[in-house]
């Protein structure tokens, strides 16, 4: 018996609302793990796990090679500048590679959308996804699920705002869809620039205006300004962004009682958060790191828990 | 032969009587309730260990401390099966030094139970730990046994005996089912309610 319906997470619609329930009641668990004096489970004992990083990142990294530590998995990192595909290797050819290794689970990041979809057809083991390109980060989305609910008890009557380039980002990709799911009321807060091209896909409703916004949500996720994926400056100047839609004390003051911030890290300090904001009390960036790990490590349990069906006592 | 024959082998009554017994064993054993601590394993061991616990309380008027185990991550045959519903993992004592009783409502292959004395070992070093088992059946495939057994019942492998308890299933027996082809022989399913209670977003 498998406790997901999918051998892989390549986007947050593999699952549905009930399955990830289940991986988010499993991660408390492991958070709890994650407390211990020892932090070792031997659940994924023999198990190979491949983080396979083809475009820089650390916390995501550091977070996955942890979380298959922790499970007893023997973790492998490659990233692009040390593997065959300087050499000029395809990727399908890395991946095949891999396989012929007998890896059981490949976590890939890549520039490419779709490039997580591409393994999962020429590889044996499970995939997941950690980010691709401008499309999906369905392991972010699922930390930034854990982070609310632990917070808030439940998604009931909740309204989370995404402030910044909500078109750019891919972890937007994962968590509009997910709270959608869930159905929770989502609003994307961006410069006409950055707001997504099709909102009604996403059941996300639009505003330019982050001040008339701000005192109705609960949850203020800012999403970093990418400026590495910005091809054409899609405003005049990040001082401009920083005093319209960057999150500083005024606003902070204007926020709900009870409401978070989040952000996904890394921050640019000075552009979507001002220094009081991002050391504010009720910004939750460091819990949603805290929690990557455990969720990650639920992810795997049941990814590759439960393959053929033994009836063992 | 369908899931249709069930034979009762234990009341409430006689689960009272079998609990009760062995309280008294234990602190026979222990001298008294000293430097105990329970530890039941979800989800109706731990249950019977709170009601052990009840048990010495009012015969010693000696709190001891008790605990919940969830052994799903230290199975051996993760392969096969993955439990959907984990459970929390509440020690609250220090393990180092005491002596552990552990409290599991049916023992039968063993696994389970060495799954539990790796777990307990995760959280430090307890000076002896102990098995009491409300239901014995057999068909043990590892060196372990009871310290402490409520009722010893004969067997056979493809049959599962299953406790329900009042607190969680409305009722309280033991009971001997005969499983189906390729079914999951073990402990009783929560019951629908308090399964969705575990998924319930």
């Amino acid at each position: 018996m498998s406790a997901l319906a999918t051998r892989h997470l390549l986007t947050i619609e593999d699952i549905t609302a009930q399955e990830i329930g289940t991986i988010l009641d499993i991660a408390t668990s492991f958070k709890e793990v994650n407390e211990r004096t020892i932090k070792k489970l031997p659940t994924l004992r023999g198990r190979t796990i491949i983080n396979l990083f083809l475009e820089p990142s650390t916390r995501t990294r550091t977070s996955f090679e942890i979380a298959a530590k922790r499970l007893s998995a023997d973790a492998v990192n490659m990233s692009g500048s040390a593997s065959a595909t300087v050499k000029g290797e395809s990727l399908v050819d890395t991946a095949k590679t891999l396989d012929a290794m007998d890896a059981d689970l490949v976590i890939i990041r890549h520039a490419m959308a779709g490039a997580p979809q591409i393994l999962a057809r020429c590889m044996r083991a499970s995939i997941i996804n950690g980010g691709d390109g401008k499309h999906q980060h369905p392991t972010q989305a699922l930390l930034d699920l854990f982070t609310i609910r632990e917070h808030f008890g439940s998604f009931e009557g909740l309204k989370v705002g995404i402030v910044g380039d909500v078109a750019h980002s891919r972890v937007a990709g994962s968590l509009l869809p997910a709270l959608k799911m869930l159905g929770v009321e989502t609003v994307a807060i961006a410069p006409p620039t950055l707001l997504p091209a099709r909102p009604d896909v996403f059941g996300v409703e639009t505003s330019t205006k982050l001040d008339e916004v701000l005192p109705t949500l609960d949850v203020i996720y800012m999403l970093r300004i990418q400026q590495e994926r910005l091809e054409r400056s899609p405003f005049p100047t990040l001082r401009e962004y920083a005093m319209l839609f960057g999150l500083n004390l005024a606003r902070l003051k204007n926020m709900k009682e009870n409401a978070i911030i989040m952000h996904p890290g890394p921050i640019n300090r000075g552009v979507e958060l001002s220094s009081d904001a991002a050391d504010a009390a009720n910004n939750l960036l460091l819990y949603q790191v805290n929690a990557g790990v455990a969720v990650r490590m639920a992810l795997m349990y049941v990814l590759l828990g439960g393959e053929s069906d033994g009836a063992i006592a | 032969m369908s899931t249709d024959s069930v034979v009762s082998i234990m009341d409430e009554r006689d689960i009272e009587r079998a609990l009760t017994r062995i309280t008294h064993e234990i602190l026979e054993f222990n001298k008294g309730a000293e430097g105990i601590a329970l530890v039941g394993i979800v989800t109706r061991g731990d249950i019977l260990a709170h009601r052990i616990a009840a048990n010495i309380e009012s015969i010693e008027q000696v709190r001891v401390p008790v605990g919940s185990l969830d052994i799903s991550f230290y199975r051996d045959d993760l392969a096969s099966r993955v439990s959907p519903e984990v459970h929390k993992t509440t020690l609250p004592f220090d393990v180092n030094g005491c002596t552990i009783i552990l409290v599991d409502d049916v023992l039968f292959t063993g696994r389970t139970i060495r799954a539990a004395l790796d777990a307990i070992m995760d959280y430090g070093r307890p000076s002896e730990i102990k098995l009491a088992v409300l239901v014995d059946r057999g068909h043990r495939e590892l060196p372990i046994r009871a310290d402490f057994v409520g009722k010893n019942v004969p067997s056979e492998a493809n049959q599962t005996v299953r406790l329900f308890l009042e607190a969680v299933d409305g009722r309280s027996a033991v009971e001997i089912w005969q499983a189906k082809p390729g079914e999951h022989i073990g402990s009783a399913p929560l019951p629908k309610s308090k399964t969705d209670e575990a998924v319930d977003l």
